[in-house]
């Protein structure tokens, strides 16, 4: 659908530098909504989770949520934002069908936070992007446009709204512009992403599922030629709802404008939209006609004034960051940079933690979770995390195998029933029989069947060439179907064979 | 007694009814039954609720009958001007664009009189969003003054005075963002309050000005008006702006102040407000009035001052800067989209054009005025120069009250409005000349202080109001000063204010 012409990359980024900058949409996961009491739950049939506040019937009134300011502030103090002692909501004006008070309420020039910042990491290099504002607002509800083939509103016979969406607390978290990173923007904007969403998992302020919607970002991208004292005209590329697509979308803008640039055309200050088929983005509302929004301060709410002594408490509350703790853990579990780089971005880092914590040794939760289960979530399409086994079985399993209960075979079929909900590994083991056979009579047997059945290898074997008793080995373990610990089986031979 | 009912005050009717001189449905039925009569030519309700209101005096006899324990107010009939959302009940705020809504809830002011155990006998008639002050800004018709039926009864409570001037109810609900209960109250010759900001929940009033609207009682005595505002006050966890924490008991202050001795009570009487060099626009026998008034008071034993507040000068044009502003915000939510009025969605139209035809045929002239006024205010590159400008004038303003306050002044009084009544149509075309009708109560409104009007007499046999102004959450002395007047002015007269025109009809 694109007919941008686009630059190279490394030939945009040998005579182009770019800036960058983020304005992320954090829908907190509170029980109820910013003013109201209506539930947030997702996916509820559309208009069901609505009151007289939300709905923005007359005369009704907004009721801030505590837990959203202290979700916010939380957020606040992990990215080391100086928290307003004073401040207040403001009014964003403007109409639109979801925006059923016909304005939002927001943050205008008093936002909870400010002057923070957060380091990522790239390719072993730490780049700090500086944060400017955290503040909190709230949701708009859901326009459905009906009658047409895309359920876009070109097409459409008619609208519908769904105002469960609307109201629900909206932490909006806004970088200073990034320059001076040259080729590695569009990668750091990513890994910006995805360090804050494991922020926002650790302090537990939301569920941060981007297929949701629960994190959404615009990307701003502005290009200027290398040397130049002046950044460019940046666009905004609105809504871009994976980390994949933060990468794309800033990869794709640079390309873009860098050609329009060669040809000596301006950029225009302008929406712009990311389509996730192509990885392309396309013109919106172009800023000229931008709308004045008449901010003022919020009257049907009193000012914030966070209590200095409750937000040294949350401070001193905080969890441990994952910044903080990928360097503990690395330390911990003796990793290289590089084994860790590769656990953080497997997304195994929590799970491999949680199995660790239940018990497993740090090795063996590595080898499960980057290995036999990356297989399964990758062969299921889905992810790790959504995987049908909790870290605790996983934990479970790597004992089973330690004190050999069952080998590694055995163990994938242990994973299968596990998977498969028939119970915990030890119940697979027990429901499926899939223990080990240790010296037992019914081992012997085999054994005994297996020396039998082979006489001229029996006879190799006692006249030195001890290697031939690997077929033994073999036939014993064919019989037992793998049950069979491969070095009891061997010494058992052996005994029996050469005698004790 | 049923012809007398209409009569009564609240503190009168609730006697009879535990005397079991009358029952909740006698005293119902007289009242819709003179609405029947007479309101045709007032049209002070826009909606009456003849059958919902027998039925719960009937249930309120039924619990009397039976012994059940009773609301402080069960049997009493109101009446709510229509700015307050009623469950069920027809709610336009007077306006076209919210006709035929029937909300699906109940402000907090209409759970705590239903909660009571009153009756409410119907909504009132109201300037248009409140936005008025002669009742004339009505989608639905003006209501008359039942003084002079071609005069306004003020605004933008004037379905609410007219009722209560009228004998058409015992008291009522109005709400005050500028002074739309006091001066309503002070041009039909009632008692009306506007309760400290915050003191009176404002969850489920239609909003006009959120940081001035408060709803307050509207009443034919000061206990009255002090028994509604005990009854619907207090903090209310859905109003973010609600005030938690006690207040002073307002019928008692009532009480103590008809007793007459306000020895050792300072009075400051306003420069600013129709004093010296200050008396432009003040009709002389407004002011006459006002002053016999404030002589009254040196009578009962208060010491009088004048006091100068040099920045209620200021204070039409803070308001006239910060109501629309905020209104212009507050009504954005009528859109066409959820509820009321929808007008050109045949499917020739897109959404903004819908939106746009909807709110060109539901507003009034006068709400377009102010939405184009605040919208204006709060521009970018005009913001600070008007919204701006007008909050500084706000804290001004604030700051000449806690001096006098703090000069040891108790209340401060004016008149509460520079004119009587004016005629039905005098002030249509001329916007300022109406918004001058509300120039003593402005300050108070900004200040988010009490304030309550009292009749002090009549000029051209039409009613005059003293203002009795007072610190934030001193509503209590609004009552007492206030009702230390009343007394006094009903023994000089030999009977109550409104006596004067029941004696007429």
């Amino acid at each position: 659908m694109s007919t941008d012409r686009l630059l190279e990359f490394d030939d945009v980024v040998s005579r182009y530098e770019p800036v960058f900058g983020l304005e992320t949409h954090v829908e907190l996961g509170t029980a109820s909504k910013m003013f109201c009491g209506c539930s947030t739950t997702f996916g509820a049939e559309p208009n069901t989770q609505t009151c007289p506040v939300c709905l923005a019937l007359p005369g009704a009134l907004p009721v801030a949520n505590a837990a959203a300011i202290e979700a916010t502030i939380r957020i606040g103090l992990a990215l080391g934002c100086r928290i307003a002692t004073w401040c207040r909501f403001a009014r964003k004006n403007y109409f639109y069908p979801d925006i059923p008070k016909g304005f939002q309420t927001s943050q205008y020039d008093e936002p909870l936070c400010t002057a923070g910042h957060l380091d990522v990491e790239v390719d072993g290099e730490t780049y700090r992007v500086e944060i400017e504002r955290v503040h909190l607002e709230e949701d708009t509800g859901k326009n459905l446009h009906v009658g047409g083939a895309t359920g876009r509103i070109h097409g459409a016979d008619h609208s519908l709204v769904d105002f469960n969406r609307a109201g629900i607390p909206l932490v909006e978290i806004v970088t200073r512009p990034v320059p001076g990173v040259g080729a590695k923007a569009p990668e750091v904007a990513r890994a910006y992403v995805a360090e804050l969403r494991e922020i926002l998992l650790a302090l537990g302020v939301s569920e941060v599922r981007m297929e949701r919607g629960n994190l959404r970002c615009d990307v701003n991208t502005s290009l200027a030629p290398v040397g130049s004292l002046e950044w460019g005209t940046r666009t905004e590329t609105k809504n871009v709802n994976s980390l994949r697509s933060v990468e794309r979308s800033v990869r794709y803008e640079m390309r873009r404008q860098a050609a329009l640039l060669d040809d000596g055309e301006r950029i225009l200050q302008e929406t712009r939209h990311f389509h996730e088929d192509t990885g392309s983005t396309s013109a919106g509302r172009s800023k000229e006609e931008a709308t004045d929004y008449r901010y003022f301060p919020e009257p049907d709410l009193v000012p914030m004034a966070p209590d200095v002594a409750w937000v040294e408490q949350l401070r001193a509350d905080l969890p441990e960051l994952p910044a903080a703790r990928r360097a503990r853990l690395r330390e911990e579990w003796g990793l290289s940079d590089t084994e860790m780089a590769w656990l953080v971005n497997a997304g195994a880092l929590g799970l491999v933690s949680d199995t660790v914590a239940a018990g497993a040794d740090p090795a063996d939760a590595r080898k499960w979770w980057l290995g036999e289960l990356s297989r399964r979530a990758k062969d299921a399409g889905v992810e790790l995390t959504d995987l049908a086994v909790t870290p605790a079985q996983v934990a479970e399993l790597t004992q089973l195998v330690a004190e050999g209960t069952v080998n590694d075979q055995l163990a994938r079929q242990v994973l299968d029933g596990v998977l498969a909900g028939e119970g915990s590994p030890r119940q697979v083991v027990d429901s499926r029989g899939l223990a080990v056979m240790g010296d037992s009579d019914e081992l012997g047997a085999a054994v005994d069947a297996a020396i039998a059945g082979a006489p001229d290898v029996v006879e190799k074997v006692r006249g030195g060439k001890t290697a031939a008793l690997g077929a033994l080995v073999g036939a014993v373990m064919k019989e037992t179907r793998g049950k069979a610990d491969a070095a009891t089986v061997r010494r058992m031979l052996e005994e029996r064979v050469l005698g004790g | 007694m049923s012809s007398d009912l209409t009569r009564l005050d609240v503190t009168a009717l609730q006697a009879a009814l535990a005397g079991g001189e009358t029952s909740a449905v006698e005293v119902t039925r007289a009242h819709l039954d003179a609405i029947e009569a007479t309101d045709g030519a007032l049209n002070s309700y826009l909606h009456v609720d003849t059958e919902t209101a027998l039925a719960t005096a009937a249930e309120v006899d039924r619990a009397r009958a039976a012994g059940e324990e009773l609301g402080r107010l069960a049997g009493v009939p109101v009446a709510l001007k229509d700015v307050v959302v009623t469950d069920g009940v027809p709610t336009t705020s007077g306006s076209r664009i919210l006709e035929g809504w029937r909300p699906p809830y109940d402000a907090t002011v209409a759970a705590r009189l239903k909660a009571a155990g009153t009756v409410l006998l119907g909504k009132t008639n109201m300037d248009e969003f409140a936005m008025g002050s002669s009742t004339e800004n009505s989608a639905y018709g003006p209501t008359r003054n039942p003084w002079d039926h071609d005069r306004i009864p003020g605004g933008s409570s004037g379905g609410s005075s007219a009722a209560v001037a009228g004998f058409l109810a015992p008291w009522a609900v109005g709400t005050d963002t500028g002074g739309s209960i006091r001066q309503p109250a002070a041009v039909t010759g009632l008692v009306g309050h506007k309760p400290t900001y915050g003191s009176v929940s404002r969850y489920g009033l239609i909003a006009f000005s959120s940081s001035l609207d408060q709803a307050g009682p509207m009443a034919r005595t000061v206990a009255d008006a002090a028994l509604m505002h005990e009854v619907i006050g207090g903090h209310d966890p859905r109003d973010s702006t609600s005030i938690d924490a006690p207040a002073a008991p307002y019928v008692a202050a009532a009480q103590q102040g008809a007793q007459g001795d306000l020895t050792g009570t300072v009075v400051g009487v306003v420069r600013e407000l129709g004093g010296e060099g200050h008396t432009d626009g003040y009709e002389p026998g407004v002011l006459e009035a006002f002053r016999a008034g404030v002589e009254q008071l040196r009578a009962l034993g208060a010491e009088v001052r004048e006091v100068s507040c040099p920045s209620f000068d200021l204070a039409l044009a803070a308001y006239y800067l910060i109501a629309p502003s905020e209104a212009s915000s507050n009504l954005s939510r009528f859109d066409g989209v959820r509820y009321g009025l929808r007008v050109g969605d045949d499917g020739s139209r897109d959404l903004d054009e819908v939106m746009a035809l909807t709110r060109e045929q539901g507003f009034g002239p006068e709400v377009k005025r102010r939405i184009i006024l605040g919208t204006y205010a709060l521009s970018a590159g005009y913001y600070e120069a008007y919204y701006g400008q007008a909050q500084k004038v706000r804290t001004l303003i604030g700051r000449d009250f806690l001096t006098a306050f703090g000069d040891g002044v108790d209340v401060l009084v004016s008149p509460t409005s520079p004119s009587v009544a004016f005629p039905i149509g005098q002030r249509v075309d001329d916007p300022l000349a109406m918004y001058a009708a509300d120039l003593c109560t402005l300050p108070a409104s900004l200040a988010g202080l009490p304030a309550i009007s009292v009749p002090c007499g009549l000029s051209e046999g039409l009613p005059v109001g003293l203002q009795v102004m007072a610190p934030a959450l001193a509503d209590d002395r609004c009552y007492r000063v206030g009702a230390a007047l009343e007394a006094a002015q009903d023994a000089a007269r030999g009977g109550t204010f409104l006596g004067q025109l029941a004696a007429r009809a």
